[in-house]
């Protein structure tokens, strides 16, 4: 959008880090960071969760301020005090998570997050300019609200875009992507790269960091552990830096052997709660035992929706939902789970567990239901410090024991506490959404095994699941949510990343799971495909 | 600069300092507001604080004083622990000790043993009766309970102050609006003869203890404290919220309506238009200041009988007005909302400094 950047092939870095520090009470989130990036180079920043990387971007954008060290922009020592002072400086950041107003136009949202914005008018023929240049096709007199999540994101990239920006910063971008979004937003991406634009690249997937990124900043605790070229490393090495150690491979097991009908849904139709829920429309599904069941989905397709009417948080006629043969629809969650049917919600803090509350409460918390805690309406303490001390053992939770507040632990350690507590329980139905989001690899491998170990023991288990490398690691038969409708299931030797993402979008496969063209006349439930 | 800064963790100490803190706070505004009235401010704290309790009988009277203020109290922090905002305590203990007082009005003069225990349960359920309407409103009809509960306690006490006016008034009473004197079967026996603390003293130390096995070691406390601390981890358990809106209300209704029938049968021994001088406003502040647990209760409930001592015996030895009682109610509610903010934040003075060296 303007001359060529005089800097693009100079080795002056466009940003760079020095020494970095920042604390927050109790914990040291950037200790002594270097990083380095150079104009029209796409770099990634690596590290699991909590190792600091969401501190430093904010630091680079003004968001918060380094106690110690320097920061310097094309060689010069600066301040970025605010984000109107790194946008002025030339560096654009699009978050994981959007702040967009749904009622307002796209213009007018994009307006709303400049500091003077030019005339509607004009606006709206800058934004089509940049949507041309880059193939970032979008009409800026849409309502926000009737926008897909990738969308959403195009309105994102093009505010930053609209500011000419030398630096630009995404937050695990394609998080939120069906495979075929991400791949036109590298393209945009690599667009950008080659018109000398930086850009700090943050994601989990070390497949695509692996396709996209020139150079890889690594943190870990805080710290630079490494500096690498994504391209001349394998996801393995990658992982293995990021963790520390290497990082034992799961693979996918085929099912030991199929028992009978675990749980089924019935055309199970829910309308929406809300403006901003999802209805679901005619769910079927089928699960046997001993198999393991992904649901794909973008976030916001009726997951939640779908959870709450598994785990009996919304109730329905009885017969919609069947728990071992039984009608169980009409029951909340104490006599689902009585019945069989544990599930894992994709909160972890406030829905599955009580962050104030000791990791002893929280055992009782579900497990009330299944366990024999209670005596005459009184808590068994001894059974419940026993079940909660064997499920911290089995899951190798990291805590100072089971009095420690829920709150108190890492991500990763809460959530093999919480799926522990569940498989501990020995279900006949295992119901989990998002097993291992923001959990890092280690963890990761231990609460797939433990599902692979549920599933060879007889329980059926439905994983809903926004990772599809996660459900193509462990499911047996895979679907896809969207729009509150449920793809039919295929088995998961007969499907490609390409056809799950096809399913995600509400295409359609035909018997054999090839792809067929996208079923747009979705309001006709047999249009022709 | 004095700054804010957010603790990493709440603060176990300050949850406990924190009502300290504030009676410091209120007694120095106490002592200002007194200067600032023109009287001897040391004299009159001490009238407010020491003297009362300069003798046995002050002592007793605390405790008499102490009794609706825990027992009501309890009841309330199980109640707000779940995030039940019963307001109307007031108007169930009118109703308990309406429909206690009314048995004990009603029942020959040489009755048996029996009528206490029969007055206790009336007391018990009139307040329950009252309780259960905003329960009903409620779950029902998604009824604000903060508002249902607290304009009931108006209708409770208008309906006691017609009857004491009008159909149950003493016909050898000399047109005063009380009802006749309970018979000594109708009446609490006392602990100690020659001041009036009476069994109900017994009666709350149960119901303290009760409460604090419930909240402590059964199945219906831990809900109660996972509905109030995360509502939407209540529902993943599967507790059931309106069972709970009821249980709570009955619990702290039931108690409330308990302290009326033992204010009527014991230190008043009749009905009158005012059986409560708002102890069921004031056990409101008993359980927040108690931090909504039973043995805290217990302290705070002796803390704010003395302010109705207190403010008596300012009355009597300087004039000053009874509001003063109100007065330091009030400011010890405030300052305790204010220092509450401390146990998620700690003040800093200065710039932000590098903090955590530790965490290395």
């Amino acid at each position: 959008m303007t001359a060529p950047d005089p800097s693009i092939r100079s080795a002056v870095p466009r940003l760079e880090l020095q020494q970095l520090v920042k604390a927050f009470p109790g914990c040291l989130a950037n200790d002594r960071v270097d990083l380095k990036v150079m104009p029209g180079e796409i770099h990634a920043l690596l590290g699991e969760n909590g190792a600091g990387k969401s501190t430093l971007v904010k630091m680079i954008f003004g968001l918060l301020r380094p106690d110690a060290g320097s920061i310097r922009w094309q060689g010069e020592a600066v301040r970025i005090d605010s984000p109107a002072r790194a946008r002025a400086l030339g560096v654009g950041m699009v978050f994981q998570h959007f702040s967009l107003f749904d009622a307002l136009t796209v213009k007018e949202n994009i307006a709303l997050g400049m500091g003077n914005p030019p005339p509607m008018r004009e606006l709206a023929q800058q934004i089509l300019a940049v949507e041309a240049r880059y193939g970032l096709p979008l009409d800026p007199d849409r309502a926000v609200h009737s926008l897909s999540v990738g969308e959403k994101q195009r309105i994102e990239i093009v505010r930053c875009l609209l500011q000419n920006p030398r630096l630009l910063i995404m937050d695990e971008p394609t998080s939120v992507l069906t495979p075929q979004e991400a791949e036109r937003l590298f393209v945009t991406l690599r667009q950008l790269r080659a018109e000398g634009c930086s850009i700090l690249y943050i994601s989990h997937k070390l497949d695509e960091v692996r396709q996209l990124c020139d150079a890889a900043t690594i943190l870990r605790g805080g710290r630079n552990v490494g500096r690498c070229v994504p391209g001349a490393e394998t996801a393995a090495s990658l992982a293995a830096l990021m963790v520390g150690a290497a990082v034992p491979a799961v693979a996918n097991q085929p099912p030991a052997r199929l028992g009978g009908e675990r749980l089924a849904l019935r055309a199970l139709s829910r309308p929406a709660a809300s403006a901003l829920s999802v209805a679901l429309q005619q769910v079927e599904l089928t699960l046997r035992g001993g198999e393991i069941v992904g649901i794909a989905g973008v976030a916001g397709n009726g997951q939640a929706e779908l959870l709450q009417a598994l785990g009996g948080e919304w109730c329905c006629e009885a017969d919609r939902v069947r728990l071992n043969g039984a009608p169980v629809g009409h029951l909340g969650p104490h006599p689902r789970r009585q019945r069989g049917l544990c599930l894992v919600p994709e909160e972890r803090l406030g829905h599955g567990s009580v962050a104030e509350m000791s990791l002893h409460d929280n055992a009782l918390l579900s497990g009330y239901s299944r366990q024999p805690f209670l005596r005459r309406g009184f808590v068994r303490q001894a059974a419940v410090r026993e079940f909660a001390r064997a499920v911290i053992e089995r899951f190798d939770v990291r805590c100072v024991g089971f009095a420690a507040a829920a709150g108190s632990l890492s991500g990763g350690n809460l959530q093999k506490f919480i799926v522990g507590r569940e498989v501990q329980q020995a279900p006949d139905v295992l119901v989990i959404a998002q097993p291992t989001w923001g959990v890092d690899a280690g963890a990761a491998a231990i609460i797939h095994r433990a599902l692979q170990g549920l599933a060879a023991a007889g329980t059926a288990v439905l994983v809903i699941s926004q990772d599809l490398d996660e459900l193509l690691l462990i499911s047996h038969r895979i679907g896809a949510i969207c729009g509150g409708r449920l793809s039919p299931l295929y088995p998961r030797a007969q499907l490609a990343i390409e056809d799950i993402g096809l399913l995600m979008t509400g295409g359609r496969l035909d018997s054999a799971g090839r792809m067929l063209a996208a079923d747009h006349a979705r309001e006709v439930p047999h249009a022709t495909p | 600069m004095l700054r804010l800064e957010p603790r990493p963790q709440a603060s176990r100490a300050m949850v406990y300092l924190s009502p300290l803190l504030a009676l410091l706070l209120t007694l120095g505004s106490g002592f200002g507001i007194f200067v600032l009235l023109g009287v001897d401010a040391g004299a009159a704290l001490h009238a407010f604080f020491i003297q009362p309790l300069s003798d046995s009988y002050g002592v007793s009277e605390l405790l008499v004083k102490a009794v609706p203020l825990v027992l009501i109290g309890v009841g309330l922090a199980v109640g707000f622990r779940a995030n039940v905002w019963n307001i109307g305590a007031e108007g169930q203990l009118a109703m308990g000790a309406l429909c206690a007082g009314g048995l004990a009005i009603w029942v020959p003069e040489d009755s048996g043993a029996w009528v206490l225990p029969a007055m206790l349960l009336l007391g018990g359920l009139g307040g329950m009766l009252w309780a259960a309407i905003p329960a009903l409103l409620r779950t029902r009809f998604n009824a604000n309970e903060i508002l249902t509960s607290l304009m009931l306690s108006y209708v409770a006490l208008l309906l006691l102050s017609y009857l004491v006016h009008g159909p149950w008034r003493d016909p050898e009473g000399f047109n005063f609006p009380e009802s006749k004197l309970f018979a000594a079967s109708a009446t609490l026996p006392l602990l100690l003869e020659g001041t009036r603390l009476h069994i109900g003293l017994l009666l709350t130390l149960a119901a303290v203890l009760a409460i604090w096995l419930l909240l402590a070691r059964t199945l219906i406390g831990f809900q109660v404290r996972v509905v109030g601390t995360s509502p939407r981890a209540a529902q993943f358990a599967g507790f059931r919220e309106r069972a709970l809106i009821w249980f709570a209300l009955l619990l702290s209704g039931g108690l409330a309506g308990l302290a009326g029938m033992i204010e009527v049968a014991g230190p008043i021994g009749q009905l009158v238009p005012q059986v409560s001088p708002g102890y069921g406003f004031t056990a409101i502040i008993v359980a927040f200041v108690g931090r909504l647990h039973p043995l805290g209760v217990c302290a705070a409930g002796l803390l704010l009988a003395l302010s109705y001592l207190g403010g008596e015996n300012l009355q009597i030895v300087m004039g000053l007005p009874q509001a003063v009682t109100g007065v330091f109610q009030g400011m010890l509610l405030f300052y305790l909302l204010a220092c509450d903010v401390l146990i998620q934040y700690r003040v800093r003075i200065g710039r932000p400094r590098l903090a955590g060296g530790g965490a290395q």
